[in-house]
């Protein structure tokens, strides 16, 4: 098999993928290696001797804006969007896996939530706040605005484990007389566990990242997305570019714990 | 007892998720549309029925020009999309055998997907930038004089902005229908003589469109309510309709921007209600 002579096209979009690759990252190295210069770098390259000057520029509150406290918060939100899609999906998951009258009208009304552009959602939520007299504050109005991103692909990726999920394992719990609830601790929950991984991943960084949703909803207090948007306008400087690279880092870091927790959950099935 | 808990299960077991969506969705969207007919003075949106927001978008020679310049990049987005992502998804799905490699090169292609977009928009900036890469390399190599400026803060930015943002949304539902296509359809094709671009026309093609269908839905609703990418990549030489939505709201005009917003909504859906009435996506799930 592994001597089989490869096409040309192999070659071809062997190119191609490899070009696409570079188009997907070169960018985003690029303000990397910027944001590493010396004290006396510009925005564009070359680059001018090499520092962590920026980096630590970017904890100066009076240089860069207050990105420590928009960092916090969006980490608090971005945790509790998380812990809210896993449980609201999971349960929605085992709901869909009996027939139930409204199924259809909630399977619906979940998708439409991503077909509905994202700018819709903010504007939506603030009026709606705003004509009942209630406040917009990120851990309200902003946390519900990013439900509506997040539990839509939670719950589409829920639907696929649940229907490759094999029953027999419940009942061989049940025969055994176990209650409903320890046989979904004990058998369903460490089966699923890969998966939960991954929505809380999905949820997070999709929180953590999010600007539209939030642009409207956020109150008082900027979400960290929204503080480096503002920082696009009046930051000519290098720093941009660091905190740029530090979230980036941060996201990456998150993807590969997530990944090995998504690796250890599954050779523990395995064994 | 037993029997009647088992009935009601379903539904309680949905309500968290409902309620959500009730609340978050249903209910704002609801808003925008009673708001969309109130009047509104300089500084306060004013509870009274009038159609005057819808007329003045109608007959506004600025706003339909902003239409027709937002489905213009939901058109050149769709396309270059595509152009990129099938390729991608085709590479990954038949040419590389060995799973491990293929999970990993897919997961390539995602990782960008979970970073801020905001941030990858700004990287562009020293690419394209007057002072940039793509102008230091044209000058380098004595291809103009001057720098160009149509890099930056023009069409051609924002566009190739939300490809380098939403290719991903393309590439994933094209590599899942690549990935469920029964190889033994293409080495039938193939023992009956066809040739590889024939089977790519006849077999492939076909049945990774619910794929596209569902990657174009995608595109189509992320570029039609853009604001982010037209307003840091296009500067201030682009309009959409979402960077109008958000200037009005900016201005506080809430029911002009509610009004705009409930258009935007029926265009979309009309879009991809034409998408879904060429493909049946259902059997994707």
């Amino acid at each position: 098999m592994g001597l089989r002579k490869r096409p040309l096209s192999f070659y071809f979009l062997a190119v191609f993928f490899g070009l696409f690759v570079l188009f997907l990252y070169g960018p985003m190295i690029g303000i990397f290696m910027l944001s590493l210069q010396g004290p006396d770098g510009g925005l564009t390259f070359p680059l001018r001797g090499f520092s962590f000057y920026w980096l630590g520029q970017v904890f100066q509150e009076q240089r860069v804006g207050n990105f420590v406290e928009a960092f916090q918060r969006s980490l608090l939100l971005g945790l509790a969007v998380t812990v809210l899609s896993v449980i609201v999906s999971v349960l929605a998951g085992l709901a869909f896996r009996s027939r139930f009258r409204g199924s259809s009208f909630v399977f619906y009304l979940t998708i439409s939530s991503l077909i509905v552009p994202s700018v819709l959602i903010s504007l939506g939520i603030g009026i709606a706040f705003q004509v009942s007299g209630v406040q917009t504050d990120w851990f309200s109005s902003g946390l519900g605005a990013h439900l509506t991103w997040t539990v839509p692909f939670a719950f589409l990726i829920m639907i696929g484990v649940f229907n490759r999920f094999n029953p027999s394992y419940e009942e061989a719990a049940r025969d055994l007389g176990a209650s409903d609830v320890t046989t979904f601790g004990e058998v369903v929950l460490p089966l699923i566990a890969p998966s939960l991984v991954g929505i809380a991943l999905l949820g997070f960084t999709l929180s953590y990242d999010e600007f539209t949703r939030t642009s409207l909803v956020s109150g008082q207090d900027n979400t960290l997305p929204l503080e480096i948007f503002g920082m696009t306008t009046n930051v000519t400087s290098p720093a941009l570019y660091a905190l740029g690279t530090l979230t980036t880092v941060f996201s990456f870091s998150l993807i590969a714990i997530a990944f090995a927790a998504f690796q250890f959950f599954a050779r523990r099935q395995e064994s | 007892m037993h029997k009647a808990w088992k009935t009601v299960q379903p539904y309680l077991l949905a309500t968290p998720q409902t309620l959500i969506f009730l609340l978050f969705l249903v209910f704002p969207i609801a808003m925008i549309v009673i708001v969309s007919f109130w009047q509104f003075n300089g500084y306060a949106m004013v509870p009274a029925f009038t159609l005057d927001n819808y007329v003045s978008i109608f007959t506004s020679k600025v706003s339909v020009a902003t239409y027709v310049n937002t489905f213009k990049y939901v058109f050149l987005v769709w396309f270059f999309s595509l152009a990129l992502a099938f390729p991608v998804a085709y590479f990954l799905a038949f040419h590389i055998h060995n799973q491990r490699l293929q999970i990993i090169l897919f997961l390539v292609c995602t990782v960008p997907f979970w970073t801020s977009n905001i941030i990858r928009m700004i990287s562009w900036i020293p690419v394209l930038g007057k002072e940039g890469l793509v102008n230091q390399l044209l000058m380098g190599l004595q291809l103009t004089q001057q720098p160009v400026e149509f890099f930056l803060y023009s069409d051609f930015a924002v566009v190739l902005g939300m490809v380098h943002l939403y290719t991903f949304f393309m590439i994933a539902p094209i590599f899942n229908s690549l990935m469920r296509i029964d190889r033994r359809l293409i080495t039938a094709a193939v023992d009956m003589g066809a040739s590889g671009f024939q089977t790519l026309k006849e077999v492939i093609l076909p049945l990774s469109a619910p794929g596209i269908a569902i990657g174009s839905i995608f595109i189509v609703t992320l570029v039609m309510g853009e604001f982010v990418t037209v307003r840091l990549m296009g500067g201030g030489q682009s309009a959409s309709v979402g960077k109008l939505i958000s200037t009005q709201i900016g201005s506080l005009q809430y029911p002009l921007a509610a009004a705009n917003a409930v258009i935007l909504l029926a265009v979309t859906l009309i879009l991809v209600m034409a998408i879904l009435r060429v493909v049946d996506i259902r059997q994707e799930l």
